[in-house]
């Protein structure tokens, strides 16, 4: 049993390692040291709640054994997780986080004692408002990042779902909860507290069905944040500087990472979360592109484009990580180097379905990291390279965002893929990608298509190079 | 007179949202997935409260509702500290490799 003072002072250190976790992802070289740091600062973090509560009864037979249960669910699934499937799983983790968050709240609801708080039917009105905030952000997020888990995995689909009303009902369960927080502590009565649990659980299902596919990076990044407040709030619940801490970490690291997949799609944060986006496909472009001519080619085009090209960019998106194209594609540029060809990625904020999402598919099938560059590093590269090679990749390259101010995505930053001396476009046929938008890019005279699976195209390139 | 504790907690809190706001802008983009899978892993520091909540005895039973519900937040937030830090380490040791097949 130690002092309170004490467990303090070591609950501040493992805030302070946590800050360092995230401090070394500034580089790929500091980030592994980073990541030690955080579980160095979790393991403090236990074993001084362990030291703390000092009372072992037969419960910490049981406390062990889950913990050991979980950990190794936890572990199996880290060493089994796909990297395509990174987002699916960030959304799972984030549910997790939040129903561990509301049990927490319940928890101490109910033995208040445990954690200083007062006593059933008594509990302090400071702590009783913050384990309610937190209950509520921790049921919003977890049922919140369900659906964007059945969203991303495809059980559900990513059309947005919206009813007439939506925000009103929205409204009106928000204002329920404020509601039945303030009788909840004026009255201390149990049934105003899962009453207001409850509500939060609908909320966040609500919450997130109107929000569409496209935008699912935003939304992963969102409930990140969410998760983090709701770990701020038990924090105050339980006088805990290391979960206050964390809470404020995790929540400003969710924010900006929304903003920044905001800006990346040049929607503002209020349109995402209003939702409707990314579902329909308007008949009057349909038409248009029928009539339109389309250069088409075979791999052995491209390999001769690629093979008398002196600079190449490649401009992976998402379609390359669902055709499992990215060792292939790899294989290819590795031929391209031999032939003294300067290669290079450009990769755009919202490529892939989460932050820095194709980045880490890159680096899995062993791209160097420095040959990765962000859009604003990259863009004026393209009017002095040969060829770009676009493969999985769509919206982020439209020309019309920058021409066309009646376009959805019009002022979307894109890369400007069509300044190369030639595009390579591999494709499986010209249909529009997430936002629903025809590519001007398709029928531009540079521009050659390449239509088949992303895969087989370019392990067909490689036997031909 | 004398300053509530729960100021002092707030200041905390606000104090490291603004650290949180500097150190996350200067996170290359690139490791933005490794980001959010490490704030996952550090936000189950919630394992804290679920902890003190299943070990708290204020009866002989060890399985009252409020202990039941200490359990199930253990193994949730169990899941997601292994979960999280090992798929993170996993990922920054595939960023490591190509440095190594660069030189």
């Amino acid at each position: 049993m130690i002092s309170a003072n004490l467990s303090a002072i070591f609950y501040l250190i493992s805030g302070i390692l946590f800050i360092l976790a995230l401090r070394g992802l500034s580089s790929p070289e500091t980030s592994r040291q980073g990541n030690f740091f955080g579980i160095l600062g979790m393991i403090i973090a236990i074993t001084v709640t362990f030291l703390t509560v000092g009372n072992f009864s037969n419960a910490i037979i049981y406390v062990l054994l889950f913990l050991v249960i979980g950990g190794a669910i936890g572990a199996f699934i880290a060493f089994k997780i796909p990297m395509t499937a990174m987002p699916e799983l960030v959304a799972g983790f984030h549910s997790l986080v939040g129903l561990a968050a509301v049990f927490v709240a319940v928890s101490a609801f109910l033995n208040p004692q445990a954690f200083n708080l007062g006593s059933p039917g008594n509990i302090k009105l400071a702590s009783l408002i913050e384990m309610s905030i937190g209950a509520a952000v921790g049921a919003i997020t977890f049922s919140g990042s369900i659906i964007a888990f059945l969203k991303l995995r495809g059980i559900m689909s990513g059309s947005p779902i919206t009813f007439i009303g939506q925000h009103f009902v929205n409204l009106l369960l928000g204002i329920s909860i404020l509601a039945l927080i303030y009788y909840l502590c004026t009255t201390q009565s149990e049934s105003f507290f899962w009453g207001m649990i409850a509500i939060s659980f609908i909320i966040g299902v609500l919450l997130i069905i109107p929000i569409g596919g496209a935008d699912m990076p935003v939304v992963i990044s969102m409930l990140n944040s969410y998760s983090g407040w709701a770990a701020a709030g038990i924090g105050f619940t339980l006088e805990n500087t290391a979960l206050i801490i964390t809470g404020a970490l995790v929540g400003s690291s969710g924010a900006i990472l929304s903003y920044i997949m905001c800006k990346g799609m040049n929607r503002s944060f209020f349109s995402v979360i209003l939702g409707g986006f990314g579902g329909e496909t308007s008949t009057g472009e349909k038409q248009k592109k029928d009539q339109k001519p389309v250069k088409s080619g075979n791999a052995e085009d491209a390999a001769f484009l690629l093979k008398n090209a002196s600079s190449v960019i490649i401009v992976p998106g998402y379609g390359m990580a669902v055709a499992q194209a990215q060792h292939a594609l790899r294989e290819m540029v590795d031929a391209l180097k031999k032939n003294d060809i300067k290669v290079s990625y450009a990769v755009h904020p919202v490529a892939g379905r989460m932050p820095g999402h194709m980045n880490v598919l890159l680096a899995e099938a062993n791209v160097p990291y420095d040959e990765v560059f962000e859009l604003d590093d990259i863009n004026n590269d393209f009017a002095n390279t040969d060829v770009a090679f676009v493969i999985g990749a769509n919206d982020v390259t439209n020309p019309v965002a920058k021409t066309d101010p009646k376009s959805p995505i019009y002022g979307m930053p894109v890369l400007d893929v069509e300044k190369c001396k030639s595009v390579l476009f591999v494709k499986r046929s010209l249909s529009p990608g997430y936002a629903g938008v025809d590519n001007e890019l398709f029928y531009r005279d540079n521009t050659l298509m390449l239509f088949a699976d992303a895969k087989k195209m370019t392990e067909d390139i490689v036997k031909s190079i | 007179m004398e300053i509530d504790p729960f100021i002092f907690r707030f200041s905390i809190f606000i104090l490291a949202i603004f650290i949180g706001y500097y150190v996350v802008w200067s996170v290359t983009p690139s490791l933005h997935t490794p980001l959010m899978s490490v704030t996952n892993a550090i936000s189950s520091v919630i394992i804290v409260g679920a902890i003190i909540a299943a070990l708290a005895s204020s009866s002989n039973n060890i399985f009252e509702t409020s202990n039941i519900f200490g359990f199930l937040a253990i193994i949730l937030a169990a899941v997601n500290i292994f979960g999280g830090f090992l798929v993170t380490q996993r990922m920054l040791q595939m960023y490591k490799k190509k440095k190594k097949d660069k030189k």
